[in-house]
């Protein structure tokens, strides 16, 4: 825990505003932030995006853009004012005294440059290797974050590891020159759960033991109080509250802090109870009696097999002396499962577990390799994936995307991209009445009418994503696959998105098949939930059973590597 | 990486296949007819049959084209009729100048044009920026029968700087001994410097001029591509280590950003190679271009047929050694090949 009245901060953030000259006029991104780090100390910065936490964090390294500049205020490093430096003297600072860990650890590396080598650019700048003894004091930094082999993965590129490897060479480029200031910006995003927790556990355990002091750039409530000392709150370029971890969980002071705090999953929430208290709808009753007993779809003994790249030379092939091919890679490995009328099924797993591939098998944009697809009691395995566009059950069958904005159409406008589907599958229909099924679905997932002439650049991530379900409801359909709906989305957005989704369900009685790796979302949607690995299923059963005792380890390791932000103190 | 190279050149050999299938028929189709044309407009229709007879024109198409493969299996490309010499011979004398005039312009343009396209890409707005808009706008705009007439006249006409433009060397000058073609390294190679210095003067204004034609589409490339690749997280990365702005710039951004800098310098390079004939009129320069237009005007198919086939196999090699520099620049590109 910090002292700081012991502790001389290490880096001090005073009154400072951040401007940006757009085409629009001048932006201010931060405005009169404050707040300090000591040293060894941990600090949060959490927010939504565009809360300007990032930006605060770019203007500490001065290495904001062209287009931004600190307006006021000042940002002092050991004694230093960083605005009075020269761009020589910063450049020495940088990498040496300060540096910085980022998400998206692969396009983060130099994806031409072996990664050895770009850790031995950085040490040899700051003079803390000879061309001679680089590469072996570079191999020293990747063993230090527990990169096994590292004198073979020296010479490796970017590409040839994982993302959880790429983010530990990111780590050892960061810490390489023995910094006593780590700027970490949402380091784990988009990285698997058991993949977070190592890494942050290695960042942490780093850091702690350099006695350096760290600041945690991240949307994740849970993973800012498992890791740090205290925690500073931003919303729209201000810090609204700052505290030590253990307090700010427990009295949440300002009204956005709280509700943050209610906008995020935890064990205990209700989906109900993820959105703001003024925010108070009603239960919608349900038109089926639950649980339905007819199945919608079974899967049975479902496979997608892909060749291995066959590497034998052609030549050898010809005159018979090749080695037999190598055994197919197998994606999904023979899985059986059945989802119920009007039944929400969580479908959790890590990157590569071939749950995707499942879900784009079910969605007929993939042809399995054997096994069969049983939807509304017919075989839809039977028609090609080419052809079944036109299938009569295609319509009745439908997807919601993982990235709101990748998945509309630039130049189409919030009504047409709605009205898409039936204007592909559905009945001859006339422009007025297509207009009216437009506004009425528009309004049921609770999209104000008058966006619905709008294109997606003028559009919210959440109305976006609004979009992308009215446009997967608009034929009525028996099941919807759910990729990863609100991994794009801030927290409080999730909150009312799950919640939509969740209300849509009860009323037309559609069964969901929810693909996430976010167990505490899965837990808050789904009556049902299976856990792959490796394209098998390693475990289903009722949510509540298999998330409180799982039967698997897997299982458990997944739910162990979930960071919790403490319960709230419902007193406060 | 052998592999892959002995890989492409299989994969090349279907396109030359159909570039010879083409080239025939396509000089077949030409308007105008060679028999006539070279009976003079005196001749006896017994004349002219006669001369067809000899080219082997009043043959069926198939048995025409079998003749043809059979002669380019034995490296004939044909006579052209009307120098009398084989067309080979004549391909073999001019293609080296093409190719030196279109190399020197090529590597001054790129001389220009990358350090111009890298400090615009990183003073956006500067008005290093706006002079490499201007330039490379002018340069495409002018057409280069122009720029090159400019020259001469401002620099052999009004100056005196530029010998006159009468081709590779004085007419009084005699050629150094053929090693490689170009005159600049055969010359050197001689250790004659009195040839490489007539050579050089002679090659500059053409060189700068097709140079400025190619200076746009070089520095515009390196400009957008490094713009791009500047703009990306590894260069912030970069950054935030505190590397120095020469290693982020040239290590890491330049390097990047070379793959469409090479895929516009091979394009550039294959059209300029046949297509700069106006600059090799205006500059009487003997090279390949010039002479295929002549013999395209004299419809004397032989020579055009040869041409286009060398330009296709030129075009095929340049392509070879674009794909075999990707890999070089982009480990990416070494898995998937």
């Amino acid at each position: 825990m910090s002292n700081q009245t012991t502790n001389p901060p290490l880096l001090d953030i005073d009154d400072v505003t951040i401007e940006f000259s757009t085409r629009r006029g001048i932006v201010r991104a931060v405005e009169k932030v404050s707040f300090s780090v000591a040293k060894g100390e941990t600090l949060a910065l959490v927010g939504e995006s565009g809360s300007g936490k990032s930006v605060t964090s770019y203007a500490a390294m001065r290495i904001l853009d062209r287009a931004g500049r600190i307006a006021e205020g000042s940002i002092v490093y050991s004694g230093m004012r960083l605005a009075e430096l020269s761009e020589a003297e910063m450049r020495d600072l940088r990498g040496r005294e300060m540096s910085m860990i980022f998400q998206n650890p692969r396009a983060a590396l130099n994806p031409i440059r072996p990664i050895g080598v770009q850790i031995a650019d950085v040490l040899v700048r700051h003079a803390r290797a000879t061309s001679r003894d680089a590469k072996e004091k570079a191999i020293a930094a990747l063993e230090e974050v527990r990169i096994a082999n590292a004198a073979e993965r020296y010479n490796a590129y970017p590409f040839e590891l994982s993302g959880g490897m790429c983010q530990r060479v990111v780590i050892a480029l960061a810490l390489a020159c023995q910094p006593q200031l780590l700027i970490a910006d949402e380091p784990t995003t988009g990285l698997d759960v058991t993949t977070q927790k190592a890494v942050m556990d290695l960042v942490v355990e780093l850091t702690k033991q350099r006695d350096m002091s760290t600041i945690l750039i991240t949307h994740d409530l849970g993973l800012a109080a498992a890791y740090c000392d205290r925690v500073a709150v931003m919303e729209k370029g201000k810090l609204v509250e700052t505290a030590l971890a253990a307090d700010i969980f427990a009295h949440p002071q300002h009204p956005y802090t709280r509700r943050l705090m209610r906008a995020t999953p935890r064990l205990d929430s209700t989906l109900r109870a993820l959105l703001p208290e003024s925010d108070e709808r009603a239960e919608v009753e349900t038109h089926l009696a639950q649980p339905a007993s007819d199945v919608i779809l079974s899967i049975e003994g479902l496979t997608k097999e892909y060749p291995r790249i066959d590497r034998t030379n052609p030549l050898l092939k010809l005159v018979g002396k090749a080695a037999p091919a190598p055994e197919p890679f197998k994606a999904v490995g023979g899985i059986d499962f059945r989802i119920r009328r009007g039944e929400s099924v969580g479908l959790v797993g890590e990157s590569g577990c071939g749950k995707s591939t499942t879900s784009m098998m079910l969605m007929r944009l993939i042809d399995p390799t054997s096994g069969r697809i049983i939807f509304a009691g017919e075989d839809i395995s039977a028609t090609p994936a080419r052809d079944f566009a036109c299938h009569p059950k295609r319509g009745k069958l439908q997807m919601v995307f993982q990235d709101p904005t990748e998945s509309l159409n630039p130049r189409y406008t919030a009504a047409r991209a709605i009205a898409d589907p039936i204007l592909r599958l559905g009945a001859p229909m006339k422009s007025a009445a297509l207009r009216a099924r437009c506004e009425e679905l528009a309004r049921l997932v609770g999209l104000p009418l008058e966006l619905l002439d709008r294109l997606p650049h003028q559009l919210s991530g959440g109305q976006k994503a609004r979009i992308g379900i009215a446009r997967a409801i608009a034929l009525d359909p028996d099941l919807v696959v759910l990729d990863e709906p609100t991994a794009a989305l801030d927290v409080s957005v999730q909150a009312v998105v799950l919640n939509l989704l969740h209300d849509l369900k009860q009323r037309s009685g559609m069964s969901y098949l929810f693909v996430s790796h976010d167990l505490n979302v899965v837990r808050l949607l789904c009556d049902r939930v299976i856990v792959m690995r490796a394209g098998q299923i390693v475990e289903q059963g009722p949510t509540e059973q298999v998330l409180s005792a799982p039967a698997s380890d897997y299982t458990r390791a997944l739910l162990e590597a979930i960071p919790h932000p403490p319960a709230q103190d419902h007193a406060a | 990486m052998l592999q892959t190279a002995l890989k492409r050149i299989a994969a090349s050999v279907p396109s030359l296949v159909g570039v010879v299938i083409v080239t025939f028929l396509l000089t077949r189709v030409l308007p105008g007819d060679t028999a006539s044309y070279f009976a003079g407009p005196a001749a006896t229709p017994e004349a002219i049959a006669e001369i067809r007879q000899k080219l082997g024109l009043d043959q069926s198409l198939p048995v025409q084209f079998w003749n043809y493969i059979g002669d380019l299996v034995h490296g004939n490309f044909g006579l052209s009729l009307t120098t009398g010499q084989p067309v080979v011979n004549e391909i073999a004398a001019r293609l080296p100048a093409s190719a030196e005039l279109t190399l020197a312009g090529l590597i001054l343009a790129l001389v220009i044009a990358l350090p111009l396209g890298i400090v615009a890409a990183l003073r956006q707005g500067s008005w290093v920026d706006h002079v490499c808009r201007v330039v490379a706008t002018a340069g495409v705009s002018l057409p280069v029968f122009f720029t090159g007439l400019l020259f001469v006249y401002a620099f052999y006409f009004l100056l005196g700087w530029a010998p006159a433009p009468l081709g590779r060397l004085d007419v009084f000058a005699s050629a150094p001994p053929t090693v490689t073609g170009f005159y600049l390294i055969d010359s050197l190679i001689a250790r004659d410097f009195a040839t490489f210095r007539a050579t050089l003067a002679q090659l500059a204004l053409p060189a700068i001029t097709l140079a400025v034609f190619s200076l746009a589409p070089i520095a515009r490339i390196t400009r957008a591509s490094m713009l791009a690749v500047l703009g990306s997280e590894f260069i912030r990365t970069a950054r935030a280590a505190g590397l120095e702005p020469s290693t982020i710039v040239i290590r890491y951004a330049l390097r990047n950003a070379l793959l469409p800098i090479v895929t516009t310098l091979g394009m550039v390079f294959s059209f300029l190679l046949g297509a700069n004939v106006l600059v090799e009129k205006v500059f009487a320069w003997p090279g390949i271009g010039s002479y295929a237009v002549e013999a395209l005007i004299a419809s004397d198919y032989a020579p055009v047929q040869g041409f286009v086939l060398a330009m296709a196999i030129l075009y095929v090699f340049l392509n070879l050694c674009i794909d075999l520099l990707y890999g070089v620049i982009d480990p990416r590109v070494r898995i998937e090949a």
